[in-house]
Parts: C-alpha cells; sequence; structure tokens
C-alpha cells in the first residue's frame, strides 16, 4: 500500500514534466514570430527585440529552459508584459472566484448528476430514462456560453430571481457570495453534468446485474437501499474518476463563464491577457490548472485506496 | 455383444428413414422495412443528425444564394435593427445583416470542425499504430500523451492561439493539436487488444510481414471505432472553435464565425438579446446533431462500445 502511494506520486513527475516542457516550448514551436505576434501590428523592430529579451528568445533553448524550471520551483512565473506585476501575484489576486465557482459547480453537479444517473438505471427504458439521456446528449452540445446566456435571461433579465452578472466575496456572506453564484454554476456544470449522469447509468447498469444485488433482493432489502447502498457504493470508482476527469472540462469552462457573468477570476484575467497578448500571463494559468489537474486526479487515485478496501496494489 | 446400433447406417432398416417434413415458418412473417425509410426507421439517430449536418454543408456551400446580402457589409445607419421582413434576424451595432451572417458563420464552423476531426484522426492514427506496435517508443509516447491530456484542451488552444495570428488555419492546428492525444489512446486501445486475436497471432504464425498484417487486421477493426470518435471531435471542435472566437482568441474578427457573431453581441445582449441569440441557436443545433450522429454511428457500428455508455 506505502509502495503504491509512493509509485503513483513518482509517476506524477513525468506527466509533469511534460506539461512544463510543452507549454514551455510552445514558444518555440508556434508558427511565426511569437515575439513579434506579441507585440502587435504598430510594433517597432526595437520593440519586438524587447519581448524578445524579455521572453527569453534570445538565450538558448535548454539554458532558458533550466532557469524557468528553476524559477517556477521557487514559485516564480515571471513578470507579465502589460502590468509588470509579477505573474504569480496576478494570480494569487484572481484565484478565489474562480475556485469558488469550481467549488459550487462541483457539489452542485454531482449532487443533481448522481441521482439522476441511478434513476436511469433503475427505469432504464422508461420515458425517464429517455429524457435523462436526452437531456445528456443537449448538455453535451449546447456549448457553456449558451446556456450562460439563456439562464441569464431569463432567471435574472426576466423573472429577476438572481443577480445578472458580478462577484462577491465570500468574506460579505454566504448568501451573497452564493446568489452570484448560482446561475454561473448550472451554466458551467451542464456538460460536467451531463458527462457524469451517463457514466453513472452505464455502471450502475452493469452493477444491477450483479449477483449481489439479487441477493439483497432476496434478503429483503428495500429498493431505496439496493440502489443507492448495495449498488451506488460498488459502482463507485469509475464515477469518482470521470468526476476527476471532467474537471478538466471545468477548468476550460471557466474561461468562458467568467467573461458570461462578469466574475472577476482566472478566466478573465486570461481573456484579457490574451487580448493584449500578455503571454506570460497565459503560460502561468496553463501552467497552475494543468498542475492543480494533476493534483486533483492524483489524490482522487489515492483515495480509492483509502475507502475501497477491495482495491490493493 | 455385436447389437444393432442406429449409429451404424448398415443397422437401419431402409425404409424406416423418411425425408423429414420441409420445415415451416414458425413465426409469422416479419414486415421488413426497405430501403431509405426502413433505414431511417432502424437508425433514427443517424436519420436525423446526418440530415442535419447535411442541410448545414447544404447552407454553408449556398451560403450567397439563400438570400443574404455581404455579410461584412456595414450600414451605420441601420444600426441594432430588431429582427423583421428586411432583416430576418435583425442588424449588430455596425449595422450588418445578421441572418447573412450566421448564414456564412456555418462555413468556419463546419470547416475547423470537419479539418479538426480528419487531421486529429490522422496524426491520431499514426501515433496509435507506433505505439501499439513498437515497444520501446510506447512508454515514452503514453508519457507525452499523459501530460498533452492534463493541459485542458481549451486552454491549450488558448495558449496556442496568444502565439499565432488569429486565421482559420492556426485554429484548426490548436484544437487539433488539443485533440490528438485522446485519438492516440483510442487507437493503441484499439491495436493492443487486436494484437491479442488469434486471427493475428495466426497471420504472425503464417510469416506475414507487420505492414501487411497492419494493412489486412488492424486498420480495417480500426475504423469503425475511429469513425465514432471522428465524430465527436468534430463536436467538440465546433464548441472550442466557437468559445475560442467569443474570447477574441478564435477567427479574426473580420471573418463572420458563430462565435465571432456572439462576441460581438455580447456588450449589448441585455437588450439586443437576438444578435446572440441566433448564432447561438444555430450552433448547439449543429453540435447537437453531430453528437447525434456519432451516438447512431457508435449503437450501429460498435455494439459493445454502446452497452458501455
Amino acid at each position: 500500500m506505502f509502495a503504491y502511494v509512493v509509485r503513483r506520486i513518482l509517476a506524477t513527475i513525468p506527466v509533469m514534466a511534460v506539461v512544463a516542457l510543452f507549454v514551455f516550448s510552445l514558444l518555440y514551436i508556434a508558427p511565426g514570430d511569437p515575439a513579434a505576434v506579441i507585440a502587435g501590428d504598430q510594433a517597432t523592430p526595437e520593440d519586438v527585440e524587447r519581448i524578445r529579451a524579455s521572453l527569453g528568445l534570445d538565450r538558448p533553448y535548454l539554458v532558458r529552459f533550466g532557469a524557468w524550471v528553476f524559477d517556477i520551483v521557487r514559485g516564480d512565473l515571471g513578470v507579465s508584459i502589460f502590468t509588470n506585476l509579477p505573474v504569480s501575484t496576478m494570480i494569487m489576486q484572481r484565484v478565489e472566484p474562480t475556485f469558488s465557482l469550481m467549488v459550487v459547480t462541483l457539489i452542485l453537479a454531482v449532487s443533481i448528476a448522481v441521482p439522476l444517473g441511478v434513476v436511469a438505471a433503475w427505469k432504464v427504458g422508461t420515458a425517464i430514462d429517455k429524457a435523462v439521456m436526452g437531456f445528456a446528449v443537449l448538455g453535451f452540445s449546447v456549448p457553456v456560453f449558451v446556456v450562460g446566456y439563456l439562464l441569464a435571461w431569463t432567471f435574472a433579465l426576466e423573472l429577476d430571481w438572481l443577480p445578472v452578472q458580478g462577484y462577491t466575496p465570500l468574506s460579505e456572506g454566504l448568501w451573497p457570495w452564493l446568489e452570484n453564484l448560482i446561475l454561473p454554476a448550472i451554466a458551467l456544470g451542464s456538460v460536467y453534468i451531463a458527462l457524469i449522469a451517463r457514466i453513472t447509468r452505464a455502471t450502475m447498469l452493469e452493477v444491477l446485474q450483479q449477483d449481489y444485488i439479487r441477493t439483497a433482493r432476496a434478503k429483503g432489502a428495500g429498493q431505496r437501499s439496493i440502489l443507492f447502498v448495495h449498488a451506488l457504493k460498488n459502482a463507485a470508482v469509475p464515477i469518482v474518476t470521470v468526476i476527476g476527469i471532467g474537471i478538466a472540462l471545468l477548468i476550460g469552462g471557466a474561461v468562458v463563464t467568467e467573461s458570461v457573468f462578469a466574475i472577476p477570476g482566472l478566466g478573465r484575467l486570461t481573456v484579457d491577457a490574451i487580448l493584449r497578448r500578455d503571454y506570460p500571463v497565459i503560460q502561468g494559468v496553463v501552467l497552475l490548472f494543468s498542475f492543480v489537474y494533476v493534483l486533483v486526479n492524483l489524490m482522487i487515485d489515492l483515495l480509492y485506496t483509502l475507502f475501497d478496501p477491495r482495491i490493493r496494489y | 455383444m455385436s447389437s444393432a446400433s442406429i449409429l451404424n447406417p448398415a443397422d437401419v432398416p431402409p425404409d424406416s428413414v423418411k425425408a423429414a417434413e420441409p420445415t415451416r415458418d414458425i413465426m409469422p412473417p416479419v414486415k421488413t422495412r426497405t430501403g431509405l425509410w426502413g433505414f431511417v426507421w432502424r437508425n433514427p439517430s443517424i436519420a436525423v443528425g446526418g440530415g442535419i449536418v447535411l442541410l448545414m454543408i447544404f447552407i454553408a456551400v449556398f451560403a450567397p444564394l439563400l438570400w443574404t446580402v455581404d455579410p461584412t457589409a456595414l450600414a451605420p445607419a441601420r444600426r441594432t435593427r430588431e429582427p423583421s421582413a428586411e432583416y430576418w434576424f435583425g442588424t449588430d451595432m455596425l449595422g450588418r445583416d445578421v441572418y447573412s451572417r450566421v448564414i456564412y458563420g456555418a462555413r468556419v464552423s463546419l470547416i475547423v470542425g470537419f479539418a479538426v476531426a480528419f487531421f486529429s484522426s490522422v496524426i491520431g492514427l499514426a501515433i496509435g499504430l507506433v505505439s501499439g506496435f513498437v515497444r520501446w517508443a510506447d512508454g515514452i509516447i503514453m508519457r507525452i500523451m499523459d501530460g498533452l491530456m492534463s493541459i485542458p484542451s481549451i486552454l491549450l488552444a488558448i495558449a496556442l492561439m496568444a502565439l499565432t495570428r488569429g486565421s482559420v488555419g492556426n485554429v484548426i492546428l490548436a484544437i487539433t493539436v488539443a485533440e490528438v492525444p485522446r485519438v492516440s489512446r483510442l487507437v493503441r486501445g484499439v491495436v493492443l487488444s487486436l494484437r491479442e486475436q488469434p486471427y493475428v497471432d495466426a497471420a504472425v504464425a503464417a510469416g506475414t510481414r507487420t505492414p501487411v498484417i497492419i494493412w489486412r487486421h488492424i486498420l480495417p477493426n480500426t475504423i469503425a471505432p475511429m469513425t465514432v470518435q471522428a465524430t465527436y471531435v468534430c463536436a467538440s471542435a465546433m464548441i472550442v472553435e466557437s468559445i475560442l472566437s467569443f474570447i477574441g482568441a478564435g477567427t479574426p474578427p473580420i471573418i463572420p464565425s458563430w462565435g465571432n457573431i456572439m462576441a460581438e453581441g455580447r456588450a449589448l445582449w441585455q437588450v439586443k438579446p437576438y444578435i446572440v441569440f441566433f448564432p447561438a441557436l444555430f450552433l448547439s443545433i449543429t453540435v447537437l446533431a453531430v453528437n447525434l450522429l456519432g451516438d447512431g454511428l457508435r449503437d450501429a457500428l460498435d455494439p459493445r462500445m454502446a452497452k458501455r455508455i
């Protein structure tokens, strides 16, 4: 068990190394001259040279990569071309809204999607099942910003139940904070809900055919206890895996959702950085999100071994 | 001990053997639907999804003939008109006809969707084959793919777009890079399971060379899962393209794409929601159609996969 934990943690090192190497190398493999693109159309040759130097493109590749990795390990993500502030400072200022949005979305999505999937598997082939599966296809197909605008239009503009846009920090109270996050969380969660509901249904369908479910029925266990205790517990591993993998969808969707709902988080920072071609900021955000993603999935893998006594390595 | 046995034909008296009665159909004749209607009846997802995709292709190809005007023509005098008989979907803040822009926008979405599906299939197939057949390369390739897959695909595309000039070609490139790892993993999985098949063992034992095995036995079996995967890649690419354009990292604003039209309508969405609504509707319906087509193809081509999801 201990050996497995150590091995699993060590296995993330090459993955993170590839992420870092790739994100770093983008500057070199992107077609055209990145320094000229970042400088913009009105730039003088001196501007381009200045940006080339600030990106380190005038130094040899490996020297530059070594220095860059050394800086990252110390928490230094470089300096923004546009504001001249350290990228790590800019990111820290924007972490709270994005983190809040993702946590609320995660809780909301899991608490909607898992019961939906369980019910669909239980009532397989009926209208309920078909409705859930139809909803899942819709969730995969309607882009997150379209869902966002639809929700904002209906529940904020027409019905006036919730605020249209903006963000209130958690320090100003739970409800003002939550109130601003409900619509963005539903919009961001739509794909995620579809994904989790689908995998829950598929896994539950398999588990419900096992002998121990028949045993549970035979000993007179109630329908609810069979579904949520006997079956769901045994279906947990694939579902939790997909919840972990799906976080990539949340991260990508957060960029757009924050634009639609004017939430001043990392997504907005990214969008602003694109418009200013502030590459160090984009690089920092991509690195941070990728590492968070890898770490979350590492944690999920490790949690299996704690919660599922059948998994032994 | 030699007793007569019916197992020995010589022991059976000749007149005891009667010709069997011709078997009669036990089941009443089943009404089989043939032709186009039968296909639609058996594969409603393929029919509906494919039908809408064909319609969108038609719209994209014949955009100039579908009562459109120049989608980039500015007319400041008639800005932000509501939808009417003259301007079916209204006009945007620069007075451009939203209907014409949405119809022409189908071109960008479809080109990006199909191109990404094609290129990521071809590249993913090549990488997956190498990974499945070359043992020493497999570990390295899969570590690289794991790394690439841990970068959320939209962020990967954003990072690439921030370094290149906005053009349809670069958008296709950026989304393809993000999609290739998934296709490679799929192909590798298929190749590894096929290599365990007895007919592949038999081919190896008969001395068939590896390229011939790949061509005869491996490639034909990757077509079904790859086709299904390609439709999903196409749907996802269309969504990513619209997101990139929407946040200003996609096709240049001068090209009308659904994401661009929405990006321009964004500032006015609370007062003039139709500018965002129509491209959003077209995008959603198209992606839905491609996803339906994918689900239908999966059910028809790959019943084992259909059972799992």
